[in-house]
Formats: C-alpha cells, structure tokens, sequence
C-alpha cells in the first residue's frame, strides 16, 4: 500500500482540480501543495468554490479532471484511505446536541474504527486538556458555544489524522475564544498535523503560514501572508482580499 | 483482513449504540410509540365494538294473551335488548323512536294467542329508526332470530317436506368481534410510523444538523451507516410486535391459530419493507417536514385508508380496488390476517411477503441511486 505515497511530506498536493456542475464551473483548475505540519488557509468570499474544493479533497465530490493527493492517496481512486487518514470539522457543528460528552466523543472514535479501550483512554486525556472532566455526562446542547468548538476540534483529530480540514470553525464566537481556539490549533500543527482551514476572517489569515484566496472559483493567490501583502501592495490581508474580491462575478 | 473486520465492527457497534442514546433519550417520543398501540388496542377492544348490546325495546302488546307475555319476556331476558317501555298503539311508539328514547317498537297484533293457536299463522311488527341503518338491520336480525327460536318453541321444528334450511356458521371468528380485523391493522400502522417516519426523519435530520458530512467524511461507508440506522428501528418494531401480540391475546382473547414464527417472518419482511421506504425518502429530502410530510401522505393515509382494516376493500369501486393493491400495508395486513385468526401456513401468504420484499428491493435500489447521484 505503501507505493501509493508520491511524497510522504507533502500533505495535500491538487494538479489542475476542477470541479463542474453542469455548465457552472465551481472550481476551475486549481492547484496548490501543502506541506506535513503547515497551516493553510484557504480564503475567499461565499460562492468562491472553497467548499467544493474541501469537498473534493475530503473525498466528499469527485473531481470533473484533475487530480490531487491527500496524505499521499489519490483522492479519486483511494478515497477510502484518503478518509482514514483526515479529520474534519464543519461550520455547523456536527456534535449530537442531544447526545452527552461522552457519548459523543464514543461515537466519532468508533466511527474510525477505534475500540473501547482507546477511546477511553484518548478521552481521558482530551477531557483533562480541555479541562472538561467535571463535563462528561453532560449533554452538548447545553454547553457553551465555545466549548462546544473546542470540544469539536479534539474530536476532530481524535484519531491522529495527518490532515485536519477546518471549515468556517470560528464562525459566530467571540474573539477571546477564537484565539483560544487558534492556539489549539497552532498545538495540533507543531504536532505535525497539517491544518487546512476556510475562513472568512481576514484576521485569521494573518495566523496561517500561507493563505490561498479563491476568487470565481480560481486561485488567485497563494503565499506567505507578508509575500501577498507585497506583492499586492497592502498594508493588511483584508485589503489585499478586497482588491482581489473586487473583481469577483459571483456573489453568493 | 482481521483488522479491517474489527474496524467495520467497532463502526457498526459506535452507530450503532449512538442511535440507541438518540432513541432512549427522546423519552416523549418514545412514549408515544408504546403508547400509541396500547391505546388502539384498548381503544379497538373495548370501546369501539360493531357488536350492538342493551337496544332500547318499546313493546305495544295489543294482545296481552299467554303467547305475547311469553315472547315479551323472551326478548327481555336478551342480553341484546332491555324493554324500556310499552306504549298502547304504533303511532306512540314511532314517537318514541324519533326522540331517541327507543331503538325499536316491536308491535304485537291483537288475537296473537289466537291466531297462533287457530291459523297457525301470525305476524309481528318491528319499527325501527333507519337513521341507522346498520344498527337497525342489525337488532331486527336479533329479534328475527328470538322470534324464530320462540315459534319452534311452541310448535317444534315446522314440518315442511321440502325444505331448503340455510345454516349459516362464521368460521375463524365465529363472534364476529371487531378485535380481529383490528389487531392486524394496528400492527401495519404502528410499525409503519417506526420504520417510515421515525427512520426518514432522523435520517434528514442528520443532513439538517450536518452530521452526515461528518459520516462521508469519515472512513465508514455511508451506505453502511445507512442501513445500522435501520437495526435499532428494526429492534424497537419487533419489540412493538411483541407488545401488540401480547396485549392482544391476554386482553381481547385475539388467537394466534397459525405458527408464532411466521407471524414474524412476515412483521421482519414488512418492517424492511417500510424501513427501504424510510431510506428511499431520507435520500429524495433534505428537509425533516418534508419527509414527514412524505411518510405520512404516502404511507399513512394509504395505509389507513387502502390496508383493508378501517374500509373493506371488496366495497370500494373498482378503480379504487386496484389501487389498493399498490399499498404495502394490504399484503401485510391479509396475511397476519391468515395466519393469526384463520391458522393458515406459510403456502398461504408466500406470494404475498415475497411482493413484500420486491417492494422493499425497488425501495432499496431508489435510495442507492439518489445516494450515488449525491456523491458524484
């Protein structure tokens, strides 16, 4: 299984991505490599072709042409694999309100096929890092919103995924608790796992290694966050998002 | 190869037991579920009987002889009927029966000793209300038959020398009691809410809530998932089938005249039915009204009014018959029909569960459709 992997420290590597409905072409021929351990973000307005282009990567849409790896499986023919090697956390939160920490928690370990014994003991050491011991038996619907993120980002890498793909995760919390969460995720990445997250916050972007922003479905840039503000002349990635975004077709 | 098996294993048993806590934790709901059976049950057992008991009877005995004293004590004695009353003409008595405070006047001519005696022929007059024509026709089938049992009384079996006597017996249910044609119908709805409603709606519902990106995403296959939603469903129906056979048997003295194990062989076969059906809504919708709203116009209401338990078929017009015959529910409902109340075996009702189960392939083949053209 082994020789599938082209390059084990490159994470995710898309040649030439596509992906259309239709006549609409949702992402048109992207590319991009991102390294093990990086955080990549992944920018652009609603409609830009961010979530497609997750999707396919998550082994959610078949690409139209194309291709990409993603921890070295083809994404195309080795989904299965790419599946078992990623974790993924979407901007509605998929924890079961109705459901108990716990339970939760039993649940997406078994999903990755983890027995008994390793959940309990992963839980154990998430429920004391995120100092929610006293929380357990308590139902999700209860709990505060960040918490619930928090909670939902450690479920997310519960089973050592090499690849973590974030999408919209700080969506709608205050800013103490998306710094909080940004430290969390700086933690996950010196662990070496990559992080590939969207966001709509153009503050967050200055906290990723490099950013790409999709513009109708293309990139349009992709680099350092200093390097773009260069070379776009910006004093800030938000006004570099709004020269780029400025010309965009679509909206929504 | 032993990894892999542990792997599948440890998703199935996660999804599992995340669906039970789904399940348990909805106490309401759950509730509902058990009680919606047991309150068809009682409410098919007792209240609601075609069996008419305690007819209000006027008598207007314009006789007062031996004979008419005889047959008025006669229908008193009836279980069916209480003499509430006697009136001393017909136009009193049909009073009487318009304001409702009588069921029926039974009119006995003058002369009846007499007449019985001389001519060996007489007659008697029974006015009823035809508002009701059901419960008319029915009591005056009563008093037909009390009548007849006290004219053989008085003169023995009529000597007749060609005579064709009609006798007629119920088989399978020989006191025609209600219980038997509804226990049958209520297990067809009961376990059609289960296995339709409850398994499209909290399968939508995962799409609402975005838990189903998570399970694409994950390495369990989705189809897999899918179909470990349906067990604790299937669990839960076969607990409920349990439930309505017990309480139908201690508590209307329904019989189980054919093999137990094939009433469940056909409840599985029906409950897999509904189930595809479940799944083949979840996968055309994303929205839990709609599949609601799905389960209960495509399936309910069908159900209730084609299944041959509420509305004999045999009655309807003929476009309607054959409409009928798309329902599911019919083909599961005559053949615990057969096999509860008539004891028949599985050569009886095979055609029936094998049409069944092409119904819950076409359900299947749907829902993997819809899910692939999903994906790509």
């Amino acid at each position: 299984m082994k020789d599938r992997i082209l390059d084990t420290d490159m994470s995710i590597e898309a040649h030439n991505l596509t992906k259309k409905f239709g006549d609409f072409i949702a992402v048109d021929s992207i590319s991009l490599q991102v390294p093990r351990g990086e955080i990549f973000g992944f920018l652009g307005a609603n409609g830009a072709g961010k979530t497609t282009a997750m999707r396919m990567l998550t082994g959610l849409l078949r690409p139209t042409s194309g291709s990409a790896f993603v921890a070295g499986y083809n994404i195309a023919t080795d989904s299965e694999q790419v599946k078992r090697n990623i974790g993924y956390m979407s901007q509605k939160f998929s924890l079961y309100q109705d459901l108990k920490v716990w339970e939760n928690i039993e649940y997406y370990g078994g999903l990755y096929g983890m027995s008994l014994r390793q959940i309990k003991e992963v839980t154990d050491l998430m429920m004391h890092k995120l100092d929610m011991d006293q929380e357990r038996n308590t139902l999700v619907s209860q709990l505060p919103l960040g918490w619930k993120q928090k909670l939902s980002f450690s479920i997310a890498i519960m089973h050592r995924p090499r690849i973590v793909f974030l999408d919209e995760p700080t969506g709608g919390v205050d800013p103490i608790t998306r710094r909080q969460f940004w430290n969390m995720i700086y933690e996950t990445a010196r662990e070496g796992i990559t992080i590939f997250v969207t966001t709509h916050y153009m503050d967050e972007a200055e906290y990723c290694g490099r950013v790409a922003i999709m513009v109708d479905g293309r990139i349009e840039a992709l680099g350092k966050t200093s390097e773009l503000k260069t070379q776009f002349g910006a004093s800030s990635m938000d006004e570099v998002f709004y020269m780029l975004a400025r010309g965009a077709k679509r909206n929504e | 190869m032993t990894m892999a098996n542990n792997t599948r294993f440890n998703q199935l048993k996660a999804f599992v037991i995340k669906e039970i806590h789904h399940i348990l934790r909805d106490r309401k709901t759950l509730l509902v579920l058990f009680g919606i059976p047991v309150v068809q049950i009682v409410l098919f057992g007792f209240a609601l009987s075609n069996e008419v008991k305690n007819n209000r009877l006027l008598i207007c005995d314009q006789a007062h002889d031996v004979h008419s004293a005889m047959l008025i004590t006669r229908l008193d004695a009836s279980k069916y009927f209480d003499v509430v009353g006697y009136v001393s003409n017909p136009d009193e008595g049909t009073d009487r029966l318009r304001s409702g405070s009588a069921h029926m006047v039974v009119v006995i001519p003058s002369g009846f000793s007499a007449d019985l005696r001389h001519s060996h022929e007489t007659s008697v007059q029974l006015l009823t209300d035809g508002t009701n024509p059901n419960l008319a026709a029915t009591i005056q089938l009563y008093v037909q038959s009390i009548v007849n049992d006290f004219r053989n009384q008085i003169f023995g079996k009529p000597d007749i020398p060609y005579e064709i006597e009609v006798s007629p017996r119920m088989l399978y249910n020989p006191q025609l009691k209600g219980s038997y044609t509804f226990v049958p119908g209520v297990m067809a709805m009961v376990l059609m809410i289960i296995c339709t409603l409850m398994t499209s709606v909290s399968i939508v519902r995962e799409k609402e809530l975005g838990n189903m990106e998570m399970l694409l995403v994950s390495p369990m296959n989705a189809m897999t998932a899918i179909f470990s939603k349906a067990i604790p469903y299937l669990l839960l129906s076969l607990m409920l089938v349990t439930v309505i056979l017990i309480l139908s048997v201690t508590m209307l003295d329904v019989p189980i005249r054919g093999s137990i194990l094939l009433l469940y062989l056909v409840s599985l076969v029906f409950i897999i039915t509904s189930l595809s059906f479940g799944l083949a809504i979840s996968t055309a919708t994303n929205s839990q009204q709609v599949a609601m709203l799905i389960s209960l116009m495509g399936l309910m209401l069908p159900t209730l009014m084609f299944g041959g338990f509420m509305f004999p078929i045999e009655n309807m017009p003929i476009p309607l018959q054959v409409l009928s015959n798309v329902v599911p529910a019919k083909w599961f409902y005559y053949s615990i029909n057969d096999i509860m109340i008539k004891g028949l075996g599985f050569g009886a009702v095979y055609h029936r569960v094998l049409l069944l189960a092409a119904y819950a392939a076409v359900f299947l083949a749907i829902s993997y459709r819809n899910f692939k053209i999903r994906l790509s």
